[in-house]
């Protein structure tokens, strides 16, 4: 099977978010990258399925020039090859622009299946996966927890809200969104990082961005709806006032 | 016009169609209703209680079980017909299953996980809800609503029931390429966190797996049961059934202690009920916040010890 994995660069989960000076966007200059972690299920589930059919795994990411570095990672982890849709516009653009980019550049890839992960760490739309089936005339299924190869097509367990599960049947070529906990990540190796410093990544110019649909006009932290009483002090103490609040005012204990 | 897909199941109103419909009200005037299935009319009749224009119903056999594609015929169709300025839906996993595409069908931009309307788009979280955005969107579109974010209660009833109107809309079965079984649960839960008095969580504060071992002796210590977010069961570190959120157990306790979790709104929904919610992280700024009644801002490998410590006196 030929699997291409969607792969989107975002910042840590560690770094303390901060706005820019006109309120539209984070400011990253000085933030650390990773790969988005949901994507890394995909990515897992792709090594996985090649490991057991055999093909070809290509990641696809779109994406200013700083995600070369998740790129490198994944082909470390075992991915084959890589294509870059590069643009400083892709960095902050609305699900519809992510999904034409990575539409143009997987179209002559004629693949059998693509894998995405639920939704990214920062925009989290939850749709660019979904849009690019669309895009690409492909059935999809969404949130799924594990792939069998059927006749002729594949049979994905699909996650329900409330603990429920369903089987799907779809025909090939096909587009999952993969949901995060299906598989058990593997890390990249010396030998595999090595590796990746061979493999191929062909740069794609996106094809010139539409208007954008949607815009973000102002970015703020959210006002707290709860008054929290925060314990201060060192940590022996802030522990002593919690329980203490915790038996006579909460009754909690 | 504002048009709002209700979402049901085996002839059951999913609720968060209520708050959606709550927020068309609250967006503008008119509010139509579409209901889809196969005998659906049960849930038109309900759902015709709220105020609103038109309850409209597609009734086809092949949208007796719910299909992305079957949805998006349908649905195409029915905007095509209606041309609805809005089509709003609640943000559920069905919706994130179809929405995308239907709206890249009918080529409408789609905004998703709204928790406010404002005067010219919605504000929406990003950042996994450390930060806000408002989003401004020109022309028809299409917006889905975070569970919880209106209130059910808050949808106003209509002084009489809404006129039902079935659409003339059939669906081509054979263009229905996704096969679905019949949705099923897992072998029963081993461990029911719902009847839980006191409830000490971990997230992914707790940073590797050994140091469960000290939420643990927290949870002894309080007498309560352990549970985790969904990252530490994605990583195997406790078993599924100890999941709390949107893919886990629903539960409120009389006390619910959250280490090291930052808040997304997955983990949220299953926990916000509990009566006394007590968050310990190191992030001043995590959304856990927004809905504890009491906080420690540290490091929780020097903040249980000192509790387990206290605790024990």
């Amino acid at each position: 099977m030929k699997i291409a994995v969607c792969i989107k660069q975002v910042v840590t989960r560690e770094w303390q978010l901060r706005v820019n000076d006109q309120k539209t966007w984070i400011r990253d200059q000085d933030a650390g990258f990773e790969l988005n972690e949901p994507d890394a299920y995909a990515l897992e589930e792709a090594l996985r399925l090649k490991e057991k059919q055999g093909g070809e795994v290509i990641v696809c990411s779109a994406g200013p020039a700083r995600a070369t570095q998740v790129i490198r990672e994944a082909l470390a982890r075992g991915a084959d090859r890589a294509i870059h849709v590069e643009s400083d516009a892709l960095a902050a653009a609305d699900a519809d622009a992510v999904a034409d980019a990575l539409a143009g550049a997987l179209k002559e890839e004629q693949v059998d299946l693509v894998l995405t992960g639920l939704q990214s760490d920062d925009q989290g739309f939850g749709q660019v996966g979904v849009v690019l089936a669309e895009k690409l005339g492909m059935p999809h299924a969404t949130l799924i927890m594990e792939v069998q190869k059927s006749n002729g097509g594949l049979r994905v367990k699909r996650e329900l809200e409330g603990g429920w599960f369903q089987w799907v049947e779809l025909p090939l070529p096909a587009l999952l969104t993969i949901q995060s906990g299906i598989n058990q990540l593997r890390y990249a190796t010396l030998k595999g990082i090595m590796a990746a410093k061979k493999k191929e990544i062909r740069k794609v110019t996106p094809a010139a961005a539409a208007p954008p649909m949607q815009r973000i006009t102002g970015i703020y932290f959210p006002e707290k709806g709860k008054k929290t009483q925060i314990m201060q002090g060192a940590p022996a103490e802030a522990a002593k006032e919690l329980i203490k609040r915790l038996r006579e005012e909460a009754r909690a204990l | 016009m504002i048009l709002v897909i209700a979402e049901q199941r085996d002839g059951k109103l999913n609720r968060a169609t209520l708050e959606t419909i709550a927020a068309a009200q609250q967006a503008g005037t008119p509010v139509k209703i579409a209901v889809l299935g196969s005998g659906v009319d049960a849930i038109a009749a309900e759902v015709a209680a709220a105020e609103a224009a038109e309850v409209i119903v597609i009734d086809d056999p092949a949208l007796t079980e719910y299909t992305a594609d079957g949805f998006v015929l349908a649905l195409a169709a029915l905007i095509a017909a209606e041309t609805p300025e809005r089509v709003f839906l609640p943000h559920t996993y069905q919706t994130r299953d179809f929405a995308p595409a239907l709206a890249a069908r009918v080529q409408r931009p789609l905004v998703t996980d709204c928790v406010a309307v404002t005067g010219s788009g919605y504000v929406r979280p990003v950042f996994q809800g450390k930060l806000r955005a408002d989003v401004a969107v020109d022309g028809a579109h299409v917006a889905t609503f975070q569970i919880g974010a209106f209130r059910a209660d808050a949808m106003k009833a209509g002084a009489s029931a809404a006129p039902v109107r079935k659409a003339s809309i059939t669906i081509d079965a054979a263009k229905i390429r996704q096969k679905p079984e019949a949705p099923f649960k897992e072998a029963k839960q081993a461990v029911d966190l719902s009847q839980a008095e006191r409830i000490v969580a971990v997230g992914r504060g707790i940073k590797a797996q050994e140091h469960l071992q000290l939420a643990q002796q927290l949870a002894q210590a309080m007498g309560a049961e352990l549970a985790a977010s969904r990252p530490i069961c994605d990583a195997g570190w406790l078993p599924m059934d100890r999941q709390i959120g949107s893919s886990g157990q629903t539960v409120a306790p009389k006390l619910y202690v959250a280490l090291g979790i930052s808040g997304a709104i997955q983990h949220l929904v299953g926990m916000k009920g509990s009566r006394t919610i007590v968050a310990i992280n190191k992030d001043s700024e995590a959304p856990i916040f927004e809905i504890a009644d009491y906080g420690i801002v540290g490091d929780l490998f020097e903040v249980i010890p000192a509790m387990i410590a206290e605790l024990n006196k």
